[in-house]
């Protein structure tokens, strides 16, 4: 399967890199929370990229996930894994029933709709204080355990966040190459056409968007797992507009685009702590310049740029070799 | 219970009005060049700032202060567009929204940087002495924020409708190439929307500072609530911003006293969802047809 090609490449560097790695800060700690916002991104990037539907709102559905967990584990004693579940129906309830009337906006009202929903649902996270815990967030979140095998290290985090990731972005590429993949681009180029063509875009688009809801709320839950601790600032606004940079930056409709997104978004701020006080000052400079310069995203930005080189060399080289041609006629 | 309403349509119309200026602003950009300007915000928060940096460091009266306040802001309107959104052009609505999310945490980096995270007052204009209307009571400082912003809407309205380069600014965002076939110089008309629409800023931002305070990040909820203004009336229909603004501090003002302080945002945005759900292009909108 020529799709699945990249896959097995990144299966393998994930593998590899803490086996050389082990306990390097980068790898299994930066390392642990940019998988995390791959699977976020990725998610983000199949509505987006492919079904053409912005929505700056995605961090609501991963604060929902995250608090279900969270609240279900400690203020009723329940089990992690039902606690996920209990997580995914409640998402799934809200992201049906707001789907078919959001998603019939378009352009800036779909954006201003979702990125209403994102607030909505942070404010409620702040303001409902007896289940939440207010600003002050919840901590003493219990850790996952699989058949006795507990995650309580931050290696073992790694390998169950990144395994996470590589199921997502199996299923994401799956998804892509499928009928339903065909759809979502379809609807993406236009959704007269697609109409024309037979496609039911209200349930194409509903689908990907409980879809995408339901994977940030899984990645919510293993996030509150992991932390131990969660509180509104992780779901706000600004983390939204992080997710659609992610998938911007690395570059619209493509899933390892919105992986290297993932990461770049993840890392910088950790590399530019040494600039201290210029640090958001820098951020915002780089976020800008890479877009105006890069608008297509750096994946596929560097893809062209790439193919431009090969291509110019390759049309040198065969100048040269017909002027070398032309000589020896003459 | 009436004059408890009182109080609150009285606030409603002050912060309202704020919105409305705010929500102007993007009316203004997005008509000129299709972009949503997310460091909105940002013009209101270094109008405010800078005021506040020149008057108490420089020792300038408060009236000069604003003045070379806003004529900075313009001056950043101005570079936004010429830096940062020109040569982007024809990117895609999202690349030039992440843009604008960029110009805006930059400036807010400058303003961390040169303020720190502070939170600073502003004097009033004319004295503190509370006006009485029935049992509400009113500040001069409220007075100042409706007139001014009236005045500054009526501005923005003949300047659209009764100058050459007002028009000339519409028929730019009616039709570029048509616009630049007639000889106008669309590129300058970028600018003067720019510039317009961080004066629009800036101005609202000195004018509530005494009321509200600023801080280096006062800006960001102020440029969503006038994006949400903005939105609510119609996107693009400067008179909808001004209503959509009036609109949405009216509701929250209203929302705060009789429900809750603390949802009074989230009451905001759902009735905001709710208009959009039933009216998908806004109070004052025109229906849309997707073309094929």
């Amino acid at each position: 399967m020529s799709y699945l090609r990249g896959f097995y490449l990144l299966t393998i560097t994930a593998a590899v890199l803490p086996l050389i790695f082990p306990d390097n800060y980068y790898v299994t700690v930066v390392g642990v929370t940019a998988a995390l916002h791959a699977i976020l991104a990725v998610s983000l990037n199949l509505l987006m990229g492919y079904a053409g539907q912005i929505s700056l709102g995605h961090a609501g559905f991963f604060g929902i996930g995250a608090y279900a967990s969270a609240i279900l584990t400690t203020r009723y004693g329940w089990n992690p894994w039902p606690a996920i579940l209990a997580g995914l129906g409640l998402t799934a309830v809200v992201a049906f029933t707001l789907a078919r009337p959001i998603l019939r906006l378009k352009g800036h009202y779909l954006a201003m709709a979702t990125l209403g929903l994102g607030i909505i649902i942070n404010i409620v996270l702040v303001q409902a204080g007896k289940f939440t815990g207010g600003p002050d967030g919840l901590g003493g979140i219990p850790s996952l355990s699989l058949f006795g095998w507990s995650v309580d290290s931050d290696l073992r985090w790694y390998i169950v966040i990144v395994s996470v990731l590589l199921v997502v972005v199996w299923l994401a590429l799956n998804i892509i190459n499928s009928r339903s993949g065909r759809a979502l681009r379809a609807l993406h180029g236009s959704e007269v056409a697609a109409e024309m063509m037979g496609i039911n875009t209200t349930a194409t688009k509903t689908g990907v968007f409980v879809l995408a809801a339901l994977i940030a709320s899984l990645a919510g839950s293993l996030f509150a797992y992991q932390q131990a601790f969660v509180s509104p600032d992780s779901f706000s606004f600004f983390f939204s507009i992080e997710l659609v940079t992610m998938v911007v930056l690395g570059g619209m409709a493509s899933t390892y685009g919105a992986i290297i997104g993932a990461i770049i978004l993840t890392f910088l701020p950790e590399l530019l702590v040494v600039f201290e006080d210029y640090e958001v000052m820098i951020f915002g400079a780089i976020l800008m310049l890479m877009m105006i310069f890069l608008p297509q995203g750096l994946f596929v930005g560097l893809q062209h740029l790439l193919r431009r080189l090969t291509r110019d060399r390759r049309t040198a080289i065969d100048a040269a070799e017909a002027g070398e041609s032309g000589r020896g006629a003459a | 219970m009436f004059d408890q309403i009182l109080q609150f349509v009285l606030t409603g119309v002050t912060v309202g009005a704020t919105y409305a200026l705010v929500a102007l602003g993007f009316a203004i950009i997005y008509n000129a060049s299709d972009v949503v300007n997310f460091s909105q915000g940002e013009f209101v928060m270094l109008g405010a700032m800078g005021s506040i940096a020149f008057s108490a460091g420089n020792g300038l009266p408060l009236w000069l202060a604003a003045i070379c306040a806003v004529l900075l802001v313009i001056c950043v309107g101005m570079a936004l567009q010429r830096f940062a959104i020109a040569p982007a052009r024809g990117a895609s609505v999202v690349t030039t929204i992440i843009i604008t999310i960029g110009a805006s945490i930059f400036l807010r980096g400058v303003a961390l940087l040169l303020w720190g995270k502070d939170i600073f007052g502003m004097p009033h204009f004319s004295g503190e002495e509370p006006i009485k209307i029935g049992e509400a009571t009113l500040l001069p400082q409220n007075l100042w924020v409706m007139g001014g912003a009236s005045v500054l809407v009526l501005g923005v309205h003949y300047f659209f409708n009764h100058t050459t380069n007002g028009k000339a600014v519409l028929a730019c965002s009616c039709n570029r190439t048509a616009a630049q076939l007639v000889g106008i110089n669309v590129s300058r008309m970028m600018l003067i929307a720019y510039g317009l629409s961080a004066l629009l800023g800036s101005l609202a931002g000195i004018l509530v500072a005494p009321i509200t305070f600023t801080s280096y990040d006062a800006g960001v909820m102020l440029g969503l609530k006038g994006f949400s203004a903005a939105i609510l009336g119609g996107f693009g229909n400067p008179m909808g911003a001004v209503a959509g603004g009036l609109l949405l501090g009216l509701i929250e003002s209203l929302a705060a006293g009789l429900i809750s302080s603390g949802y009074k945002d989230a009451i905001g945005f759902v009735i905001l969802l709710l208009v959009l759900f039933f009216k998908p292009s806004g109070l004052f909108g025109k229906a849309s047809a997707e073309r094929v």
